[in-house]
């Protein structure tokens, strides 16, 4: 045992002269970054923690922090792999044990991990786009915040938006779900099931075997089934696949509406023109006319302290993203500010409460210069989703161009299942959910 | 002059059988127990506990059944993550489905389904060879994930597929610190560390060592091929099965089957080869060395790149560090490609004649 | 029926495909008996080379000539660095070797090219051919048939290479015995540069196929297990097998996907589409149970 620790004590003492020179200044908020930029999803890695991080350099030296308190983070490369993003997890956890902003780890199964061990120590888990939905209903899970939007409620959304576009009327439309066979992409069935039998379309399910980089006979079976939409939920090289492979079988790109991890740069441009057309979710915009990613350029690339190698990356849909979620982090460490003292590092029951607290107004949105970055959110002991809203966005073959308003799923079709599945979990781990109405 | 056999007389059978026949050896083994048992929970810090201890000492039984047999029977595998998928899966409904069945019961059990289908995997292994016979097993790899993904019975009707296991109650005690999971895991393989050692000086790990030296040789000799290897097979099994209960209880807490992927076959596959093939001890040194690697290089790179004053992007350090992690094993390969078990052994031989080595 | 055979056409295409990938493991197993597990790598490196290149302003012509330049050069550096350091060692710690040397890819291709997805046009869409389409109502892409017959110029070109070349027939000695190869004076270590060259080569091809089709990404590196069923069902030392075996697993996979599933349905409810992960090995393993040396490869006798 002697022998094998002494390679780790040897880390031990480096990981400890790493962080030496963070622990000097007075007082820092710590942000645990679990976070991957290798591997077959490493490129959509680097451009969601790159807007991350470099908004959290943008707080820090445009307002020199909140309220003078200065963001500070560490990474942990997890290689989008489970076992490693728990390593992470307990590296990092002892230094988030004073002060700690909310973890984003962009893995379902990373953050399925985590919840369980998180809630444990006292630290928010946010899960922005994935993860386990069911902790929408905070009652049983205090700890998990899949903020702003879920799976299921996505999937609502975007049958809501081909419900608009078919006039108000489903009834005998045949919808081909295909989806990565996954965790992920298994999620959304339970919505999607749960609309077809509301609005009495067909629906036909179609699972890719992972990687996902051969599709042919599944969308051969498309082709015989000729449905009217094809709701795509897909994920790394699944999403060029489906769209070379869509064109092979002539089917129509502007008929297929994915959902918002088959709805990046990442994910057209690889398939070149055979992707013009094709619509995706989305819970925030591309681009760079939002005023925050064009100040972040300017202030933080100008100080030459930017994140990214390839500053081409700045507003595209995964970096703004990024963003987004780095806003709603330090809003929330503004607001458990608010109620515990301002100026102060703040600890992770405090940002906890303040997660599910949350209320950003487009008019506090407009005052971050993210007007329409991302949908207003307001969220409580009930919902710690906040939002469900998405907006559906297309790809002209050069950029994402949203089509629609922000869209909210059918909350009352959709949160009845968090609420069910919720209890099952609560009722299989003994634990005793909290009474909402008591929480403040 | 401190480790030597010479002076220590066996007088009857017993002592002539025993598991570690030098005092020496015994001495050691004890030492390292008492340090596990007692000195490491009184030393060692959470973190040690739940992200490198817990999971090191599952991987090394992992590795351990994969070591029983591709370095003992000879048989090369790369499915040993599915046959934990299987132990994990099988311990949980098994949990879930028989009102008040002990905690250790459960893993048994998970690691006895585990046994079973291993045995099916393990018959064509009396037609199929080498490289053949390892891609072959990638059958068991993928057919075992799909499964545990499309029979929703499985997963007791979760949505996603994925499985949250049940709480930990060891004699109406219910664990739930590090510490009390680190014991437990710390206890189950040490008695089945033990177990092995003592199957492969039997005649079941001669008769394996015999198939794998040479299967045509060893039938000639009388020894019978298809319950030798399907053994193998279902002891190997076993071994996974009941490491990955482990990894599903006592470290990840919740597990989808897609983490049981190729990938983590690969890594259990390169701690044996890295350990040493066909060495108990082995099994332990490589799950150390392929863990604790990747670990040190993420602390240790940005580390020396700062040291440096290299100006490196954060990408690019986890890029490098999975570059280094590959050259480090093509390095290791070259200057031992016995693994790590046998510079340990060339250090015992070195020890028996220190300091007169001649 | 008419869809029974544009599934039948689409799989054999697609078996294509798996083929290109597989003559590299060939290759290499064939001249020194390596399995080498980075050959998926390989791939990888091959194409984001080339988009690499053309990146920096260079012409597609150029970029697969530069390319080709650099997979060359890396094999002759793996086999003087890697493998002739491993020389009469198992054959495991060589397997293993070469999944070092995928990591060590891995590691090193995305950090000089970038990591970021692109795409990799090659001047051939992937589309239906219009007057089938008319004709038959069948689906059958023009990049598939540019596919197959780039794949049938390799596979003819590396036939005549090894039949009628000197250098082919010392790499034939050396594939069927090396000591009598070494004995007779073939210089056995530039033969494997050789071949790693070669091996190279084909990754460089079927990089730049399915870079094509799929967009140069990591991903590229999975197409090494599309390649290990169709290997042991050709078998490992033969280069018709890889292609023969490339076609039945194309073909059988794309029908196993459309008629197995429903089929399942009947029999126990739910859903249990995308078998395609697995169905390949399982075919190739009941093959095995029948031919335990593949389609085409040496029949192995074992003496006491």
């Amino acid at each position: 045992m002697i022998r094998k620790l002494k390679p780790a004590l040897a880390a031990a003492a480096l990981s400890l002269a790493i962080l030496s020179p963070l622990a000097m200044a007075a007082e820092e908020q710590f942000f645990p970054l679990i976070d991957y930029r290798v591997g077959p999803y490493g490129s959509n890695g680097q451009a969601f923690y790159g807007g991350f991080i470099d908004y959290l350099n943008y707080v820090n030296l445009k307002e020199k922090g909140v309220n003078g308190v200065q963001m500070t983070w560490e990474e942990c490369e997890t290689e989008y792999n489970n076992a490693k993003g728990v390593e992470c997890y307990e590296r990092l956890k002892s230094k988030a044990a004073k002060s700690a902003g909310p973890i984003h780890t962009m893995s379902t199964g990373i953050s399925y991990a985590l919840v369980d061990k998180a809630a444990q120590d006292k630290l928010p888990l946010a899960m922005m786009g994935y993860g386990r939905t069911d902790a929408v209903d905070g009652s049983v899970f205090p700890y998990a915040f899949p903020l702003v939007t879920t799976y299921q409620m996505q999937a609502s959304a975007i049958v809501k938006f081909i419900k608009d576009k078919n006039g108000g009327n489903l009834a005998g439309k045949k919808i081909v779900y295909l989806y990565h066979d996954s965790a992920y992409g298994k999620e959304a069935i339970i919505a999607m099931e749960a609309e077809a039998s509301l609005n009495k379309f067909t629906l036909v399910q179609i699972p890719v075997a992972h990687p996902g980089n051969e599709q042919g006979a599944q969308w051969l079976k498309i082709r015989q089934e000729k449905p009217d939409y094809v709701v795509f939920w897909g994920w790394g090289v699944m999403n060029q696949t489906a769209l070379k492979a869509a064109q092979k079988v002539g089917y129509p790109r502007d008929k297929m509406i994915g959902s918002w991890w088959t709805g990046s740069e990442e994910d057209v441009v690889p398939a070149g023109d055979a992707a013009k057309g094709y619509m995706a979710a989305t819970w925030n915009v591309a681009g760079k006319q939002v005023p925050v990613i064009a100040d972040i350029q300017k202030v933080v690339y100008g100080a030459g302290k930017g994140n990214l190698q390839d500053a081409g990356k700045i507003g595209t849909v995964l970096y703004n993203r990024g963003v987004s979620a780095a806003v709603l982090s330090v809003e929330a460490i503004r607001k458990a500010q608010e109620k515990y003292g301002k100026g102060k590092a703040m600890n992770g029951e405090q940002v906890r409460w303040a997660l599910e607290n949350l209320n950003i107004t487009d008019a506090r949105l407009k005052t971050l210069g993210a007007t329409d970055l991302l949908p207003e959110i307001k969220t409580s002991c009930d919902n710690h989703e906040g939002s469900g809203k998405v907006k559906i966005q297309q790809w002209d073959g050069a950029k994402w161009v949203p089509v629609s308003g922000w869209i909210e799923g059918n909350k009352g079709l959709i949160h009845p299942l968090f609420q069910a599945s919720a209890k099952q979990y609560a009722k299989e781990k003994g634990i005793t959910p909290r009474d909402c109405s008591k929480e403040k | 002059m401190l480790y030597r056999e010479a002076g220590q007389f066996k007088t009857s059978y017993a002592a002539d059988q025993q598991l570690f026949p030098i005092r020496q050896d015994r001495i050691g083994v004890l030492v390292l127990l008492a340090v596990a048992f007692l000195g490491v929970p009184l030393l060692a810090s959470e973190y040690w506990f739940s992200a490198i201890l817990i999971p090191f000492l599952i991987f090394a039984l992992a590795a351990l059944g994969l070591n029983i047999l591709t370095g003992y029977a000879g048989q090369l595998s790369l499915g040993s993550a599915a046959f934990m998928a299987v132990g994990a899966y099988a311990a949980y409904n098994f949990q879930l489905r028989i009102e008040g069945l002990p905690l250790i019961a459960s893993f048994i059990c998970g690691g006895l389904t585990a046994a079973a289908v291993g045995i099916l995997f393990g018959l064509p292994s009396l037609r199929i060879k080498g490289f053949y016979l390892a891609v072959a097993t990638l059958a068991a790899q993928f057919f075992i994930v799909w499964c545990l993904t499309k029979f929703p019975w499985l997963s007791n009707n979760s949505s996603s597929g994925v499985i949250s296991t049940q709480k930990l109650m060891l004699f109406g005690h219910e664990l739930n610190t590090p510490v009390e999971k680190y014991l437990l895991v710390l206890g189950i393989v040490v008695v089945m560390a033990l177990a092995a050692k003592n199957m492969v000086r039997s005649t079941t790990g001669r008769a394996w060592m015999a198939v794998r030296d040479m299967d045509v040789a060893a039938s000639v000799i009388g020894i019978r091929l298809m319950p030798t290897k399907l053994l193998a097979f279902a002891v190997s099994s076993f071994y996974c099965g009941v490491a990955g209960a482990l990894y599903a209880f006592c470290y990840l807490g919740s597990v989808e089957p897609d983490g049981f992927s190729l990938e983590m076959s690969f890594k259990i596959l390169f701690m044996i080869i890295i350990g040493g093939v066909g060495s108990i001890m082995g099994s332990f040194l490589g799950a150390a060395f392929i863990l604790l690697l990747p670990i040190f290089l993420d602390v240790a790179l940005p580390f020396l790149a700062e040291l440096f004053g290299l100006p490196f992007a954060s990408a690019t350090v986890s890029h490098i560090q999975i570059l280094v992690f590959g050259a480090l094993i093509m390095f290791f390969l070259i200057v031992e490609p016995h693994g790590l078990a046998r510079l340990w052994q060339i250090a015992k031989e070195k020890l028996r004649l220190w300091p007169f080595p001649h | 029926m008419n869809f029974f055979l544009e599934v039948l056409i689409g799989g054999l295409l697609s078996g294509v495909m798996y083929a290109l990938v597989a003559l590299g493991f060939v290759l290499i197993y064939k001249a020194s008996g390596v399995f080498n597990f980075a050959q998926g790598a390989m791939v990888y490196l091959a194409a984001l080379s080339v988009v690499g290149v053309m990146e920096k302003g260079a012409p597609l012509w150029l970029a697969v000539i530069l390319a080709f330049v650099i997979m060359t050069l890396f094999g002759i550096a793996t086999e003087k660095f890697v493998l002739r350091k491993l020389v009469n060692q198992p054959p495991i710690a060589l397997f293993m070797a070469t999944i070092g040397l995928a990591f060590f890819i891995e590691g090193l291709a995305p950090m000089i090219f970038g990591s970021e997805p692109r795409a990799l046009e090659l001047g051939i869409v992937d589309e239906p051919i219009p007057w089938i389409l008319d004709n038959w109502n069948m689906v059958i892409s023009k990049f598939d048939l540019v596919a197959a017959g780039v794949a049938s110029v390799l596979v003819a070109t590396l036939a005549l290479f090894f039949q009628y070349t000197r250098i082919g027939r010392a790499l034939r000695a050396v594939a069927d015995d090396h000591q009598a190869a070494l004995s007779i004076g073939i210089p056995l270590q530039h033969i494997w540069a050789i071949v790693w060259g070669v091996a190279g080569f084909v990754a460089l091809v079927a990089g730049m196929m399915w870079g094509a089709r799929n967009g140069v990404q990591f991903a590229l590196t999975f197409t090494a297990l599309k390649a290990l069923p169709v290997l042991i069902l050709g078998g490992f030392t033969s280069v018709p097998g890889a292609i023969v075996g490339g076609l039945i697993i194309g073909a059988s996979e794309k029908l196993a996907e459309i008629y197995i599933p429903p089929v399942m349905q009947d029999l126990f409810g739910g859903n249990f589409g995308g078998i395609e992960g697995w169905f390949p090995y399982v075919l190739a393993l009941l093959f095995l149970l029948v031919r335990p040396e593949g389609l085409f490869g040496e029949r192995h006798i074992d003496r006491v």
